[in-house]
């Protein structure tokens, strides 16, 4: 038997490869200190120019003249080397990437730790440091461990309103912080078929969550129907007999909503154990949740009613807005009460938009809760769109309705 | 790149903090990482650690990415560390920053000679053979120059 990872790197796991990467990319935070090690390395050139991806998406647009200062000199090394670019405004990189860049089988490196997400098109997905990165680009390819796999094995489908967050959240919390540490996960089993594109992306960005390397599906007929609307025409992946030396299972028809605890994202309850916590902001969006879908799911919710608390809803891409605003998503959001962010990370990372001050609690859809990180003294608990929208409404924790 | 020296033992789930403590982090000057090493888990252990080889339990290096643990090391004199398994960043860190990593249970006698041979694989330990993973043609190449940065001026 092979998994996906051992197919991608051409090895068994636990053997050391070298590989040539398909694509790499960084974003304005590590791209800095990327750029800096590479000056370092006195490289010649970028290796490969039309796959050595930078994009902005941080702290866009930038919050004051240090950051705006680091930004354009990365700007300007992007635009002298010619390499595919792309500025404030356009989005998040996962999702950039996203969006009809990655392809099946392919060795995708990112300088983010959320580069697992890409994992979802039947790519070879992992995060690497500033230093690993330099020499990425200074010579097109790297080193690997080829991982060991888990497998996670789904059967049925999602009942509203449980949505693939909280599949995301119960399978995290099965695992634990570090139960795959170095490890690949592999979603697999008949319940894969009814997931979207959007759903695998939400299920493949929280693999690094349990300390997993990536976190893949197998492309199908899902995959290659979204990537042909992006003009691409590409063959599904056919998984091999595989006999797992670990697996998980789970029913996704049993998943109900749940909300991870602050600080842990493994401690993992269902909304309704703690329905009626005070919220004091509810942020809609990043390389989680922040795709048109979970707008759309999070819109239809809110439509004719208004939040209660304040909501900041940033579109994890240009295509995303573009798309919510043609098809009046925008609009429900805005009569709603929410306030609509530039799409980016927004404030997930606790740089600047959505701040949380000393005490606060937020109910966030993005995947990390870790203390402060959406600035000092502030809790964060997780959870999807439908369950943000019910509690936005609410102004405290609240389990979403069953849509009519 | 054969290394030897007496073995020092540690145990498993040996993390970054540990090995170089926050405190000391807000540095250029490597030589502190080196003098604080393991300082907080037994302050007699870095004098000992110059020609060394570690050999520790499982999971090595788990915890914080930062990179300073692997230099610390390095700079402390640690010709090499084996264990059964690395936390992945450590791993990563260390073949970066030059500091030899092997993958091997072996058992760990204190103070008796080590000979380790990162391309081969090969582990001698108080008169036993090991046998670790290999390890790739680029990460050798890495590690014979001293680290990422310095491979790549050579290579230039
Ligand atoms: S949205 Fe949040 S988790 Fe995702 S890349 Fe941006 S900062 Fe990281």
């Amino acid at each position: 038997m092979t998994t996906l990872s051992e197919r991608i790197l051409g090895a068994p796991a636990g053997s050391y490869v070298d590989c040539r990467v398909d694509r790499c990319y960084v974003h304005d935070g590590t791209g800095v200190l990327t750029l800096e090690a590479y000056q370092a390395m006195q490289a010649e050139r970028i290796a490969r120019r039309d796959r050595t991806y930078v994009l902005f998406d941080h702290i866009v647009p930038a919050n004051n003249s240090v950051t705006a200062g680091l930004q354009a000199e990365l700007r300007r090394f992007a635009r002298d080397r010619g390499l595919p670019f792309t500025d404030v405004g356009e989005g998040i990189c996962h999702q950039v990437m996203g969006e009809g860049i990655v392809l099946p089988g392919e060795i995708v490196v990112g300088a983010d730790s959320h580069t697992c997400t890409l994992g979802a098109f039947g790519a070879f997905a992992t995060g690497v440091g500033a230093t690993d990165m330099a020499a990425i680009w200074a010579d097109g390819g790297t080193w690997f461990r080829v991982p060991e796999t888990i497998a996670i094995f789904l059967s049925g489908s999602l009942k509203e309103p449980a949505e693939a967050k909280d599949l995301a959240l119960t399978y995290v919390s099965r695992l634990s912080m570090d139960g795959a540490t170095y490890k690949a996960l592999e979603f697999v089993g008949d319940g894969v078929q009814s997931l979207s594109m959007e759903s695998r992306m939400t299920l493949s960005n929280l693999a690094v969550e349990t300390g997993a390397k990536a976190g893949l599906f197998y492309a199908d007929g899902t995959t290659c129907a979204y990537l042909g609307d992006y003009g691409h025409s590409v063959s599904p992946q056919v998984p091999d007999e595989s006999s797992y030396p670990q697996r998980l299972e789970i029913d996704i028809s049993d998943i109900v909503p749940v909300v991870a605890v602050p600080p842990r994202v493994d401690t993992v309850r269902p909304v309704g154990d703690l329905a009626g916590l005070p919220l004091d902001q509810v942020f809609v969006g990043t390389c989680t949740n922040g795709r048109y879908g979970d707008l759309e799911r999070f819109a239809r919710i809110v439509r004719g009613k208004k939040v209660r608390v304040r909501t900041l809803v940033a579109p994890a891409s240009r295509r995303v807005l573009a798309r919510a605003s043609a098809t009046g998503v925008l609009s429900w959001l805005i009569e709603a009460g929410c306030t609509i962010l530039p799409p980016g990370c927004g404030p997930c990372l606790g740089a600047h938009q959505g701040v949380l001050g000393e005490g606060e609690v937020c109910l966030s859809t993005a995947n990390r809760n870790f203390r402060n990180r959406m600035g000092v003294g502030g809790e964060i608990y997780l959870a999807s769109p439908a369950t943000a929208a019910a509690s936005a409404l609410a102004g405290a924790l609240a389990v979403p309705e069953v849509p009519r | 790149m054969k290394v030897e020296g007496p073995a020092v033992c540690l145990g498993a789930d040996i993390d970054t903090d540990i090995i170089i403590a926050g405190r000391y982090l807000r540095t250029k000057d490597r030589s502190v990482w080196a003098t604080h090493v393991f300082e907080d888990m037994d302050p007699a252990l870095a004098p000992r650690l110059r020609g060394a080889v570690i050999v520790a339990g499982k999971n090595f290096g788990c915890g914080s990415s930062r990179e300073q643990a692997a230099i610390a090391l390095r700079e402390a004199g640690v010709r090499c560390v084996i264990a059964p398994s690395f936390a992945r960043i450590f791993f990563r860190n260390a073949i970066n920053t030059g500091l030899p990593v092997m993958e091997c249970e072996c058992p760990c006698m204190e103070g008796k000679k080590v000979v380790a041979d990162p391309a081969s694989g090969r582990i001698e330990i108080g008169g036993r053979v090991f046998f670790a993973r290999p390890l790739s043609p680029r990460m050798l190449g890495i590690l014979s120059a001293g680290g990422l940065v310095e491979y790549w001026r050579k290579k230039r």
